[in-house]
């Protein structure tokens, strides 16, 4: 097919859940392609000799590459040529913000000026690794002779999951040592079920179990075991602790009844089951929910929220809706299941009645003024306009920060000023010695992509320090 | 993993396991607690460390049954295994030589202040305790605390034991009759460590009170915990659970433990219901 040919074929459209069906279920909400959709996308590619795509895309998958694989119909070799940069794609073709990444320039959409006419690279990436995790397709991979020696992952979040697939495929022993009672990190505990099927994130655990990593639970380095303690034991370490401490907006009112930072509200209703009924973990099932925030973190409170029970959600957030940084599904799907979004208004208070219970909020209404540090345009307050709306459950979404138990548990480790580990760009090396970090322990709240991006870089320089030192022991 | 060795009823509904954490063992201090999930289905739910021992690798737990997850508990015998351990958890208590301490514990609260009671002990402290409970049945532990007290002291609300009257009666009496105290400790229901804490502020006496709101991680991630100290937010999990306890704001920590009042007796009663089938299930046969 020729490229003027290609350029004709509209984008296959994803079979979805109904809104008025998926809102009383947690079950995911697009089907997926099927085989025959797979290819007519696939053919919507240009095979670009520029490849825009792979230049967006912060792990630089070889796009243009698999979905070749998939017009030829070999998903073996598709699937193969993601895993040689990217180990999780049933995650990452579902959760990656591709609009701002591989589709971001792709040349389709810049054909038809659309970008809402780029091919679905994430769509298709989540076909083939669907395909692989259905079909048990998974290539247990020839394990070099062991190494003997020992790396301590501490966190089972995207970052911490990718070092300890890429060491233990290099003949090292991987211990991972989690926190929690469940792997995944943010993947497990956070992104709900009907955006990640938790299964998902389980088998890609299990697959590691059968290469050889040995998991620890119920495990918080810093407190069940010393860093020290880790430190002696391991060969090298390797910090992929995240983002988990939610930030408060510190205004009156936060410590009401039903107030909830949305790190408890997932938790309880992801981790915990709380969307089942008959669940012990309980969660307050809000007829009204005001949820704060604009990113993916509050559009998962939000529709969780509805998938709860909830009458009325809105989202309030401070900016408008250009600047929200949520991906465009998660707000397509948001809107179509009913959800009001409430753009420039910043809560001031929240309110709540003699027992303690949240009743509403009252909210400023801002306007935009001149672009901030982030390049987005800063919004401020117009004088007198304050409005109340009512609500029986708020949830708190304005983003997470590093979780500090380690850095407070490792007193050498240099930190920057807003609380994350410093690494060497290139090698993600801390400053002590033999200990490693990336993802959102580093980064701050990212990405997953950026997360297991560093979980590579620093895979490959544990690598080498191990190797390193064991020559050097020889000499 | 995790099998429960021993198990003692210590009456009223407390029941007290000695569980193996080897690795929770060597590295607990006393003020720490654990989280525990009992079946792979149940609630997370934090348990104070009561006590350790680094030999056997082995921790004891004293657990009240109040709602759905410690009735849970308490079905389990020893041999069975407790599904979920995580900790130690929280800071340790701050002890010291401070002279003379004064430990005011209520109702199950003298389990979670038993091992600080003897930290203290230990750190050359002259230790005065304070036990207070509705009526002599609901008392708990005070054998123990006796082993690790100087002078002890003992109230019920009825008088069926010790003296009648509150655990602040027995503070006031103590300071009126020339006891100084520098430091106390209270751990018990919230609105007796509110109370003794007014009544400690006003005496002049620094004090600490170990904080049990509602957690489900314990790392610091869901911020559940929070409550508000000297007019800031804390997380009782890592910055806690012992807070200086002329600077919390119990009001509004009394009122968050009852968030989910309505869920829990929803939950415990369909609990009991469960338990109650099974029973006439098998009276039946
Ligand atoms: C609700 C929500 C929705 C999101 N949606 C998206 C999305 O759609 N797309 C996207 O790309 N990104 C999304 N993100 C961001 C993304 O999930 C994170 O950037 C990513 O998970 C970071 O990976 P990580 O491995 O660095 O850390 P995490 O995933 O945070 O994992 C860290 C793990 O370390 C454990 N841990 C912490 N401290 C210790 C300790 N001391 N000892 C042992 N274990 C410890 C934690 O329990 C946790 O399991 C979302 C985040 C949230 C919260
Ligand atoms: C740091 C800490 C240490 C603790 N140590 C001990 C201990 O050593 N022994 C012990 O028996 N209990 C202890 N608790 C309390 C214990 O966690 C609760 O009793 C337990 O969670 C109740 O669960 P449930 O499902 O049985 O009851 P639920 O039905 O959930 O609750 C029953 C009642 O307990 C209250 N409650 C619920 N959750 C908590 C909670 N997390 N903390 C306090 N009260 C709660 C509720 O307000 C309700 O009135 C501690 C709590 C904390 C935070
Ligand atoms: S930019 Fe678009 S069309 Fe070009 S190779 Fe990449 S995915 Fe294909
Ligand atoms: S229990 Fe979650 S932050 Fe303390």
């Amino acid at each position: 097919m020729n490229a003027a040919d290609r350029l004709k074929l509209p984008p296959v459209v994803m079979p979805e859940q109904e809104p008025a069906e998926r809102i009383h279920n947690v079950r995911e909400v697009p089907f997926g392609f099927t085989p025959e959709m797979a290819l007519q996308e696939a053919q919507r590619c240009l095979h670009c000799t520029n490849q825009p795509c792979v230049k967006g895309c912060p792990v630089g998958v070889h796009i243009p590459d698999f979905i070749q694989a998939i017009e030829s119909g070999d998903y073996l070799a598709g699937i193969g040529i993601i895993k040689q940069t990217n180990l999780l794609p049933a995650v990452c073709g579902r959760v990656c913000p591709q609009e701002d990444q591989c589709q971001k320039d792709c040349t389709v959409g810049k054909a038809h000026r659309d970008i809402g006419q780029a091919v679905q690279v994430g769509q298709l990436e989540r076909f083939l690794a669907d395909w692989e995790r259905e079909n048990h397709a998974a290539v247990i991979p020839q394990i070099p002779p062991t190494s003997g020696k020992r790396v301590a992952v501490i966190g089972s979040g995207p970052a911490g999951l990718t070092v300890a697939g890429d060491l233990i495929k290099l003949g090292h022993a991987v211990t991972v040592f989690e926190a929690l009672h469940m792997p995944g990190g943010v993947l497990g505990y956070g992104i709900p079920e009907f955006r990640l099927p938790k299964e998902i994130v389980y088998q890609e655990v299990a697959y590691l179990t059968r290469l050889g990593v040995d998991f620890q639970y119920n495990t918080v380095i810093g407190k069940s075991l010393t860093v020290d303690e880790v430190r002696k034991d391991y060969d090298a370490v390797f910090i992929g602790s995240g983002a988990g401490l939610p930030n408060f907006l510190h205004i009156p009112g936060e410590s009401l009844l039903g107030v909830y930072s949305a790190n408890e509200y997932l938790t309880r209703a992801n981790l915990m089951h709380a969307y089942n009924e008959d669940s012990d973990t309980p969660i307050l099932r809000g007829k009204s929910v005001a949820v704060l925030g604009g990113g993916n973190v509050a559009m998962d409170s939000a529709r969780t929220a509805l998938r709860l029970g909830a009458h009325r959600v809105m989202v309030l957030y401070r900016r408008s809706e250009e600047e929200m940084p949520a991906r465009k599904e998660e707000y397509h799907h948001a809107i179509q299941e009913g959800i009001e979004f409430h753009f420039l208004e910043n809560p001031l208070e929240i309110l709540g009645n003699d027992a303690g219970w949240v009743t509403g909020l009252t909210v400023q209404k801002m306007q935009l003024g001149e672009p901030d540090a982030s390049g987005r345009r800063r919004p401020l307050p117009i004088p007198g306009q304050t409005s109340s709306v009512s609500a029986d459950v708020v949830v708190v979404a304005i983003g997470n920060n590093p979780n500090p138990l380690i850095p407070a548990a490792l007193p050498g480790l240099q930190m920057n000023k807003h609380g994350g580990i410093v690494t060497d760009e290139e090698t993600m090396e801390t400053s002590v010695p033999g200990v490693f970090a990336g993802g959102d322990i580093v980064l701050g709240a990212a990405t997953v992509i950026l997360a297991m991006g560093q979980g590579r870089q620093a895979a490959r320089a544990i690598h080498a320090w191990l190797t390193r030192t064991t020559e050097t022991a020889k000499g | 993993m995790n099998t429960i060795r021993k198990r003692e009823e210590l009456g009223c509904n407390v029941i007290r396991y000695v569980v193996d954490a080897p690795i929770i063992a060597a590295h607990r201090k006393p003020g720490q607690f654990v989280i525990i999930r009992v079946t792979d289905h149940s609630e997370r739910i934090p348990l104070t460390i009561a006590d350790a021992n680094p030999d056997t690798g082995t921790i004891s737990l004293i657990v009240q049954s109040v709602g759905k997850t410690t009735r849970e508990m308490a079905m389990l015998k020893p041999g069975d295994a407790i599904h979920d351990i995580v900790g130690p958890l929280g800071r340790p208590t701050h002890i010291q030589q401070f002279g003379t301490v004064l430990c005011v514990g209520g109702g199950i609260g003298i389990a979670p202040l038993y091992p600080i009671a003897k930290g203290m002990k230990e750190a050359g402290n002259h230790v005065i305790t304070i036990l207070g409970a509705r009526t002599r049945d609901l008392l708990i532990l005070e054998d123990d605390m006796r082993s690790v007290s100087d002078e002890i002291i003992v109230t019920t609300d009825d008088g069926s034991y010790g003296t009648k009257g509150l655990v602040t009666d027995a503070i006031r009496s103590l300071v009126s009759g020339g006891t100084h105290i520098d430091q106390a400790v209270v751990i018990g229901p919230p609105l007796m460590m509110k109370f003794t804490s007014l009544l400690t502020k006003e005496l002049g006496i620094p004090t600490m009170a170990s904080l049990n709101p509602i957690m489900i991680d314990g790392t610091g991630m869901c911020g559940g915990c929070r409550v508000t100290v000297g007019g800031e937010v804390k997380f009782a999990c890592v910055d806690g659970p012992e807070f200086d306890a002329h600077q919390v704001d119990w009001d509004s920590m009394i009122r968050r433990l009852g968030t989910y009042r309505t869920a829990e007796q929803a939950a415990a009663e369909r609990y009991d219901h469960q338990c109650r089938v099974g029973l006439d299930a098998k009276e039946s046969r």
